[in-house]
Parts: C-alpha cells; structure tokens; sequence
C-alpha cells in the first residue's frame, strides 16, 4: 500500500520534464495514462531510458515492472536513444511483393548493421515497419519522416551516401 | 450550438463557396503529400495571387481522390483531373480551368476506377477541406446528428441502423445494429464508445485515408452512436504511426468543440459527449477489441477470453460501444437517407459498400469504394485495370494476416462476408493485394506467419509457441530443406491454433497457410520434393537490384 501521495520531484532540471509533468497532470496523473505519458516522453528525450521509466512509474504509482511491461510490448516505444538520421523500411505486404527485401539487404549492406540497430558512430539508425498505409506508393521508405514512394535500390544508395558526409 | 446556428453555418459556406468562377482542389492526404502535393498547392496559391484571382479562384487542399500511385492529384471546378503535377504545372492548371487543358497532365475519369465505384463512406473524400469544420457542414456534415437529436429517439436511432443492415467493417462482419442495442439496454455507471483506428493490417490504409480525409464524418458517427446508446464519453485509438490522421483528428475534435456540436447540451438538448484521443504504440493485436480496450486502459495490449463481451464489460468494466473507423463513417448517410435506402445497396446479407485499399501487382493501385457482391474480376481487373507488365494474375490477398490468397478461379465470386469465408479468406478490414506470377505463395505464407509470429502477444500458448513453430516448418520450405512430414506437421499445427488459441490473431493464422495450401499445393510440392521455387523468389539473390 502506498501512502505517500506526494509528487516526487524530476530526475533533473531539464525542462522537458514539465512537459512530461503537464501530459500526466492532465491525465489525472492516473495508471491509465502510462501509455500517453511514455509517448510524450519519447516525442520529448527520443527514447524511454531506465531514469524516465522510474519517474513515470513512481509519479502514476504503477510498479516498475508494469512501466517496463509496457514500454517492451509495444514496438513503438524504444529503450535506445535512435541516430542522427533514421532510415525506415516499410515491410507492408504491398512492399514486400514489390521488393522491401531487395532494399533492405541493400541498406544493410551498405550501412553494416541490421534493422533495429544503430551506425558505430550514431549517424543512421535503420529500423523496419508493419506498414506505412503508403500501400499506393510501394515501396515506401522514410527517410528523417519524410516518406519516399517507389523506392528504387539506387536510390537508398545515394541517401545513405548523402547521409555519411559530414 | 443549435440546429438554426447550423444551417446558417452551413449557408454562409454554400454561399461564400459559389461566389467564385472557378475551383481548384489538391489532394493533401498522406500519399500524395509524400509525392510534394503541399508545394503544389503553395505554388498554385501563389499563382492564384499572381495573377489577382483571389476573388475568382478557390483553391483549397482536400482528402484522398483515390488513384494514390499516380499522384499528386488535382482536380478543377470543370471536372478535368491531373495527375502527376509537380509545383511548376500551378500554371497550366490555372489555364487549364479557363478552359486551355494541358493534354500532358490529365487524368482520365471516364475509366472503370471512377466511374465503377459507389461512394458512401469515400463521398467527401477528395471533395471536402479536411481541416475546416465550415467545409464539411456545407456539404450536408452533422445534418444527420441534428436529425437524430432532434427528431429521433435513442431507440429509433438503433432501429434505424438495424434496417439498414449494415455489418462492422473491421473484418469480422457483426452486425452493428445489434451491437448498438446490446450497448444500449447493458446497465453501467458510465456507459463508453470507442472508435478502432488501429489498422494494423499490412496492406490496408482504408481508415487512415478516411481519417485523414474526412474526420468530421467518423465523429458524426460517433455521436450519433454515443446518443444511440446513452453515454457522454468517447475514445478514438488511433496508431502512432498516422501522425497526420492525428493531426487532423486533433484540429478536427477542437473546432467541433469549438462550434459546440462536441460539447455539453449538443444541439440544445441534454446530450453531452466528449472524444479524446488514445495514441496506438504498434500492437498488431491492439485491433482485437478486449486487447485495445486494456491498451485504453494504460496496460499492455494482451486479449481476454470473451464472454463477458465488452458490450456488457469493456472500459473499465462498463459497457462499451466499440466500432471501427469505417463502420462509424456508414452511419451519418444511415440516418440521412433512412436505413432503407442503405439496405438497397450490396448483397442479401452484406449490405451497402466496402472500401478497399487496392495496392500490389495491380495498375491502379489506391483506394476503391464498391458496392458489396461486385466480383473479384471487377475489382482486380476494371477498377485496378489488370496487372502491369504483361505478367499473369496469380492470386488476390484480402484480410491481411488473418484472410487467405485467392486464386483465379474465385475472380468470378461476388465479394460479400460469406463467399470470402466460404472460400477460405475473410473480409477483414479491406486490404487486398494483388499478386502476379513473380510471387511465390510459399513466401508469402511465411511473410504472414512471420508476422503473426512477431505479434502474437504471447498470453496463450498455443498461439506464442504454434506461430514460432509454424514460421520454423515454413522457413525450412522457403530453404528447400523440408521433407514431406515437415508439411503434414504444419497442417496439424493450423488446425490447432485455429481451434485453440484466445483471441482472433491466434485463430486466424493459419488462414494464409491454408489457403496456400489449398490453391497453391503444387508450389509446396515443387519447394518439397522437387527442392525447386517455381517463381524464383526463395533463395534468390537478395541483393537483386529494385529498379
């Protein structure tokens, strides 16, 4: 039973704390806004680091483990800060019959990780989706949130290429 | 907010609308906007002032148009549509509405993709500025609420949408009007309606355009459903990975609270509602409605076993409305124009039209509205004008991950929720992908299995182990390193997550492996004992070139 009601205080003074503040406030600072309120933690920090989890946990008086629960479960939320640049892959059934795979071993190859992991030195982040709902312009790719249709191998090269200068 | 204020709303917005000579409309939902349609409609502004024909010319950004591959779209006050337009044509498009068409940009709307499909849900799509709440209440938007809270009783509202016949469009086919009276005569504290705008489905963007194009139209129907069965608050789930249905759902939840048909006294009368939003966080299963309803709930997006259903116990145990997007989308034109007229249109058992998102090996690929119990060889062949590349139709996937593949011999089925189930597939929520003969079936199996496998929650054995095992026994075909026994295993495997797991992903599974197997057993035959992919796609040279 927990008897202490009173809000604990930000892990630090970051400012973007308040926004995570005003999301939970707003939500009657209630366990049902555990998903709302890790989604504006990551629209703010970019990911769901152990420090922020604590905080939402303890500020909605949701165990740990349930905090974690649901930042794992979902494939939205992710537990790693992403690159500079974030190259997606859309792996609709649309895409994959028009060629998704074909493009994602080539970026692969090219950047040397697989989809989910991040460049040695932070640049590109490569990750992979369900489906964009750009069905109409497979193959779709995002690049930096800006969708791409009729994705052709040549040029996700010459994107990567563009992405490595300096 | 009362009915008279309406109506002076919606005379202002006729009358400002018909003081201009000439309309210019730019698709701005997301197919388009990723083809640059924002600059476009910049540059044709800019041309507009140019040329001083503010008062003249009207220009404004509009939902969906429905050809998404060959956009962005733009169509004229005259009726001419142009394809392809780049910010360089705002000029040639201004000619063009003075009558000089450009021959180059022009698309043909005398084609079976226009001229075969029936608009309902899609009516204003493409006709409507999506993010002004005056547009929608001129072309007739929220006259059906009005209707109903004025003229109607609760009551009457359900009966309404019992004649009307109309069945949920998130796959399974429930009918709605029973749904709603379930809700309705369920006692709660506090009754809750929700809309299901997580479309999960690969290869379905159906409610995604309808949002993104017409959100005032999915909250109509919310509030008439919330009035039907007696409730003041409302959920709308929408996925993370829309951001820009959610943008307009956002816009579109403000302004109707701010003209104050979202509100407290609606209309002058006791009715309240609310809507808030519920972000998705990429749950496949979060579709499945006990799952989506403890995902509302701030939990992991794990299923229950049903009974209780959530019209008795949903949200926070009460009773719970739960509708799809496209499903609420039906109800205003219900109200408007009687059940009767609605149960007019489709099948026998399958009444009004179905949204399709027309994507794969097909020419036109995008978003198709078309009366229920038109044939597959209409759809696929007329509205998509046949497969590209001179290459021969191999199968028809409807369903997503729970629907089957089709093979030719089905194009002449007519498309209801009973022939798709009879022949092995189901409705779903409307994707269908067209395959040609470059796509293996024994790929495509594994792709979904795959799939299903990554999303199965993992709460029911049956459904977390079989899809790992199953997606084992396929990749092991795919390798061509499987023998016979490996496929009679996978068989028996289907047959028990069908029969066995919790919820609806589990159970469906199996439904692209059988249905592969069923139509295509010679390609698992050649992968099997002849180790051979007929099509050419298992153990290919991934890094094959896509030009």
């Amino acid at each position: 039973m927990i008897t202490d009601f009173s809000k604990p205080t930000a892990p630090s003074l970051d400012k973007r704390w308040r926004l995570v503040d005003a999301t939970m406030r707003r939500l009657g600072n209630q366990s049902r806004g555990l998903i709302e309120t890790l989604h504006t933690v990551q629209e703010t920090f970019g990911y769901l680091d152990e420090e922020a989890l604590r905080y939402v946990a303890v500020s909605l008086r949701v165990p740990l483990s349930r905090a974690y629960g649901v930042a794992t479960f979902y494939h939205f939320f992710t537990l790693k800060p992403a690159g500079k640049h974030t190259c997606v892959v859309c792996m609709g059934t649309a895409c994959y019959i028009k060629g998704a795979p074909q493009l994602l071993s080539a970026v692969q190859n090219e950047l040397n990780i697989k989809p989910g992991e991040t460049t040695q030195d932070g640049n590109v982040s490569l990750l992979t989706a369900r489906c964009l709902g750009s069905c109409g312009l497979a193959p779709a790719v995002v690049y930096d949130h800006e969708v791409a249709g009729k994705v052709k191998t040549q040029e996700l090269r010459d994107q990567m290429t563009k992405w490595a200068r300096p | 907010m009362n009915p008279d204020e309406l109506d002076q709303i919606a005379e202002d917005e006729r009358a400002a609308s018909s003081e201009f000579e000439h309309r210019v409309n730019v698709c701005v939902a997301a197919g388009c906007i990723s083809c640059q349609s924002q600059s476009v409609k910049d540059a044709i502004d800019k041309e507009i002032v140019q040329r001083g024909w503010q008062k003249k010319c009207q220009s404004k950004g509009v939902g969906c148009m429905g050809l998404c591959a060959e956009g962005p779209l733009v169509s004229t006050g005259n009726g001419t549509m142009y394809q392809h337009v780049t910010a360089a044509d705002a000029g040639a498009i201004l000619d063009g509405v003075e009558g000089n068409t450009s021959g180059r940009l022009i698309c043909r709307t005398d084609v079976p993709f226009f001229q075969r499909q029936k608009k309902i849900v899609l009516e204003n799509s493409g006709v409507v500025d999506p993010e002004r709440i005056e547009d929608y209440i001129g072309s007739t938007g929220y006259s059906a609420l009005v209707r109903a809270l004025t003229e109607m009783t609760p009551s009457e509202v359900v009966q309404e949408v019992v004649k009307s016949g109309l069945r949920g469009r998130g796959g399974a086919g429930y009918p709605t009007g029973l749904k709603w009276s379930t809700v309705a005569k369920a006692v709660g504290n506090q009754k809750y309606v929700i809309c299901n705008a997580d479309e999960g489905d690969p290869g379905a963007f159906m409610d995604r355009s309808v949002l993104e194009s017409d959100p005032h139209r999915v909250i109509e129907g919310m509030l008439i459903g919330a009035y039907a069965v007696g409730t003041s608050e409302g959920y709308i789930y929408v996925r993370a990975e829309y951001p820009l249905a959610i943008k307009r759902l956002r816009t579109a939840i403000r302004q109707a609270e701010r003209i104050g048909v979202l509100g407290t006294s609606i209309c002058g009368t006791r009715f309240s509602f609310r809507i808030e939003l519920r972000l998705g966080a990429g749950a496949f299963v979060c579709g499945e409605e006990t799952a989506l309803i403890a995902s509302v709930e701030g939990k992991r997006g794990t299923p229950r076993p049903r009974p209780p259903y959530p019209a008795q116990a949903g949200l926070f145990g009460e009773p719970t409305l739960i509708n799809n997007v496209e499903t609420y989308a039906n109800i205003p034109p219900i109200i408007r124009n009687g059940g009767d007229w609605f149960a007019k249109i489709g099948t026998e058992k399958s009444k009004g039209t179905k949204v399709f998102a027309l994507a794969g090996r097909v020419m036109n690929t995008g978003l198709v509205e078309v009366p229920m119990g038109i044939t597959l060889r209409e759809i696929v062949f007329e509205i998509g004008g046949g497969i590209p590349d001179g290459r021969a139709f191999k199968a028809v996937q409807t369903g997503g991950p729970s629907g089957g593949c089709l093979p030719s011999q089905y194009l002449d089925m007519p498309v209801d929720y009973e022939s798709l189930a009879k022949a092995g597939s189901i409705m779903g929520s409307g994707g269908m992908i067209v395959m040609d003969d470059s796509s293996c079936m024994v790929d495509v199996a594994k792709y979904f299995m795959d799939f299903c496998m990554t999303e199965s929650c993992g709460k029911c054995v049956p459904c977390r182990v079989g899809t790992y095992q199953m997606n084992d026994l396929l990749a092991k075909i795919v390798a061509r390193t499987a023998e016979p026994p490996d496929v009679a295993l996978l068989e028996e495997l289907c047959d028990l997550l069908r029969n066995t797991s919790l919820c609806g992903l589990g159970q469906s599974a199996p439904n692209p492996v059988l249905s592969t197997l069923r139509y295509f057993a010679e390609e698992y035959k050649a992968h099997v004992e002849e180790k051979r992919c007929p099509a050419g796609v298992c153990g290919r040279e991934a890094a094959e070139e896509v030009r």
